[in-house]
């Protein structure tokens, strides 16, 4: 994950003078990183000035003229923001999108917390077998599964005169997109969440063992206080995911204006007014606000979490 | 507080794979400490393991207490076991961790206090009671993991290896402290090392095991000076037995043994202790001599010649309270599957050396000296051997020349 080089492992020893100083980057490095640092960086701070400029000035001149003259006041604006909070309806579509994401968020972790350890410290027949079929649908492409999912949501299942899955009309239904994301979700954060608590020391669990634990006991007081920074990681994969979701929400919970989420009425913003830049670019930034605040709240467990499986410790 | 039984345990990984622990014999009285030895990889871990329940048992039984525990889950066995890397829970204060059992168990929350405070004083944790491990020293991550199973109050300690992650000198230290604890608590206690130092050190009885089969269970002097086979005589003891084929002779009603050119004599009291000996007159026996039991002969002018050895120092080692002089033998040295198996130890090397060696027909031999020695490097010296204290073993079994009724070659029954 990180940008800086390291240091060859075998450095020659330095002879007299030169070489004595710690080894940094590098200038070029350094630039080079900065570089790409700025270059994808411009796009979103062009949308971020732009949703506070009149929409006069957008329409007649590029955001980057604000520069020239930043204290000018005439130029900005928080108009934009207020008109697609309140006609654009993205205060109801931000709790819509928060409605689903939550949701769709806890229920896998902890579907998959429970799984994972049952995969990595249970013993049982064909566990291996399982797991590797639980990895395998990693490469199912989800909308493969959309047609069979609603069908599913709309008349159940059956089989043989039997409901293997009852007819529950789910469709349009904020249970039915949880259910949905859930899960596609699951794979991936069984896959994850098992390749770090399985890398948890077995002598952990083995002496909680001997001192009296049980399953549920090892599961609740030891692996998930330890599991924090993987199960932070999922949760930020998997919110940021849900969130920035449009196909499986526009498919499940429909576009109304009562259900929509910001995905979707950000979408209609484009279709209905393409040429209202200054409403679109405050309502993307509008529906990137709590990402944001998400990621940057938890990024120390992003960046350790992703990290964790590979080396112990 | 209760005694632990081992009864023709084995154990076997997958359908046919190779046996870990082999048809192991042991029985633990009540408050003993027993330290299971050997070389690493050995099955000395799987049979603590076994103990715990952490382990299946593929045949036999094992009883604790006069319970038969074989079916019997790790928490309902009432032991406590301490791990080679401690495994204290990394997210519990110092408190918490010693608590965790006893909480589990519903204990009553004044005796929890008590017994967490009383083994914290015991090991002087006090203070730490509210940090967490990462904020440990090695040493006191160590007491933790003791204080946890002290608080415990089980029939038995199961230990597997628990001062391997020590300091050399923090080893020593908390070797006697385990020791001076297990003697107050007067617990059943089983511990695991490939130290034989800590085994000689710390056990009331020692239990050496190779590849699974169990050489010898006896007190740590017993087993130093009566080694039932080559492997326990070479394991036992630091720096190593040396050993040398050598040819039984008598004339003239005195008794030698030969080997590279030299004849030491065998008094009539090594025939006294050891009956089996007269039979193995005329034929090949392996001497294994300790290094203790050579001394440098400018230091005891009297000393007979039929008692001396001469040859070159290789090199010197000056350890303060003595010093350990390497010498060459000419003869072969001894290479049984045990020999290599101690050499193997080493590292790889080690039983290269030992092959060259016999096939030039040296050996290398070790003796510990008064430190008024003045051997150097390169001189040729003379040693004195205690010939009272001379070891024999079959060339053939391998096995420990005692008591009457063996014949040369049949393996002793146990």
């Amino acid at each position: 994950m990180s940008v800086t080089t390291a240091p060859p492992a075998a450095e020659p020893i330095p002879v007299r003078g030169k070489g004595l100083e710690p080894r940094t980057g590098g200038w070029f490095v350094r630039i080079a990183v900065l570089v790409i640092v700025v270059i994808w960086m411009i796009p979103t701070a062009g949308v971020l000035i732009t949703s506070f400029r009149p929409e006069a000035l957008v329409d007649t001149t590029g955001w980057w003229t604000a520069l020239a003259h930043p204290f000018e006041t005439s130029q900005w604006t928080l108009e934009n923001y207020r008109l697609a909070l309140d006609t654009g309806g993205f205060a109801s579509a931000f709790l819509n999108s928060l409605a689903v994401a939550i949701p769709a968020t806890v229920i896998p972790i902890a579907i998959a917390a429970f799984a994972a350890y049952a995969f990595s410290w249970m013993e049982f027949r064909g566990r291996y077998l399982m797991f590797i079929a639980v990895v395998g649908l990693l490469v199912v492409p989800l909308q493969m599964a959309l047609i069979p999912i609603l069908r599913l949501y709309n008349e159940g299942a059956i089989v043989a005169n039997y409901y293997v899955f009852p007819d529950l009309d789910l469709n349009g239904t904020f249970l039915g997109v949880w259910l949905a994301h859930t899960a596609f979700g699951l794979p991936l954060a069984i896959y994850l969440l098992r390749n770090y608590i399985g890398s948890l020391p077995s002598s952990i669990i083995e002496s909680a063992r001997i001192d009296g634990a049980d399953h549920f006991t090892i599961f609740w007081r030891l692996i998930i206080p330890l599991s924090v920074p993987a199960l932070a990681a999922f949760a930020i994969f998997q919110f940021l995911w849900v969130w920035n979701d449009l196909l499986v929400a526009y498919v499940f919970l429909g576009g109304s204006r009562e259900t929509r989420v910001l995905t979707l009425a950000l979408q209609g913003l484009v279709g209905r007014e393409g040429e209202n830049w200054h409403l679109l670019t405050a309502a993307a930034f509008i529906s990137m606000a709590l990402p944001l605040l998400v990621f940057f709240s938890l990024q120390k467990y992003f960046v350790r979490g992703l990290t964790a499986g590979a080396v112990k410790g | 507080m209760a005694e632990i039984v081992l009864d023709h345990v084995s154990k076997v990984y997958g359908a046919e794979g190779p046996s870990a622990v082999s048809d192991l014999n042991i029985a633990i009285e009540d408050g003993e400490f027993i330290v299971l030895v050997g070389p690493s990889g050995c099955g000395k871990t799987t049979a603590l393991r076994m103990v715990a329940g952490l382990e299946s048992i593929t045949e036999g039984t094992i009883t604790i207490g006069e319970r038969v525990v074989n079916a019997v889950p790790p928490k309902e066995r009432d032991i406590a076991m301490v791990f080679q890397n401690y495994a204290l829970y990394p997210h519990m204060t110092v408190y918490d961790n010693m608590a965790f059992g006893l909480k589990l168990r519903k204990l009553a929350k004044d005796e929890i206090d008590r017994r967490v405070r009383e083994a914290a004083k015991i090991l002087g944790l006090e203070e730490f009671l509210d940090r967490k491990p990462k904020a440990l020293s090695g040493g006191q991550r160590q007491r933790v993991a003791m204080g946890r199973a002290i608080v415990r109050e089980p029939k038995a300690f199961l230990m597997d290896e628990p001062l391997s992650n020590l300091d050399a000198k923090l080893r020593v230290q908390m070797r006697s402290e385990i020791a001076r604890i297990q003697h107050e608590l007067s617990t059943t206690t089983l511990y695991v090392t490939h130290d034989q130092v800590e085994a000689m050190t710390m056990g009331d009885r020692v239990a050496v095991i190779r590849k699974g089969v169990l050489q010898q269970v006896d007190s740590p002097q017993f087993l130093y000076d009566h080694p039932e086979n080559l492997f326990v005589a070479g394991f036992i003891g630091s720096p190593a037995m040396n050993m040398v084929e050598a040819t039984l002779a008598r004339s003239n009603g005195s008794s030698t043994i030969e080997f590279g050119g030299y004849r030491l004599a065998v008094p009539d009291d090594v025939f006294a202790s050891r009956p089996a000996l007269k039979a193995y007159e005329g034929k090949q026996v392996i001497v294994g001599i300790r290094p203790e039991d050579m001394e440098d002969a400018s230091l005891v002018p009297d000393a007979p010649a039929d008692r001396r050895l001469s040859s070159g120092v290789m090199l010197r080692e000056a350890l303060g309270a003595d010093v350990l002089v390497h010498f060459m033998i000419k003869a072969p040295a001894v290479i049984t599957e045990d020999t290599k198996e101690l050499a193997g130890d080493v590292g790889q090397e080690a039983i290269e050396a030992a092959e060259k060696g016999a096939i030039a027909g040296e050996s290398e031999f070790l003796a510990r000296l008064n430190p008024r020695t003045e051997a150097q490097k390169g001189q040729p010296i003379d040693l004195v051997v205690d010939v009272n204290r001379l070891h024999f073993f079959d060339p053939e079994t391998g096995q420990g020349i005692y008591e009457d009724g063996t014949e040369p070659g049949e393996p002793r029954s146990a």
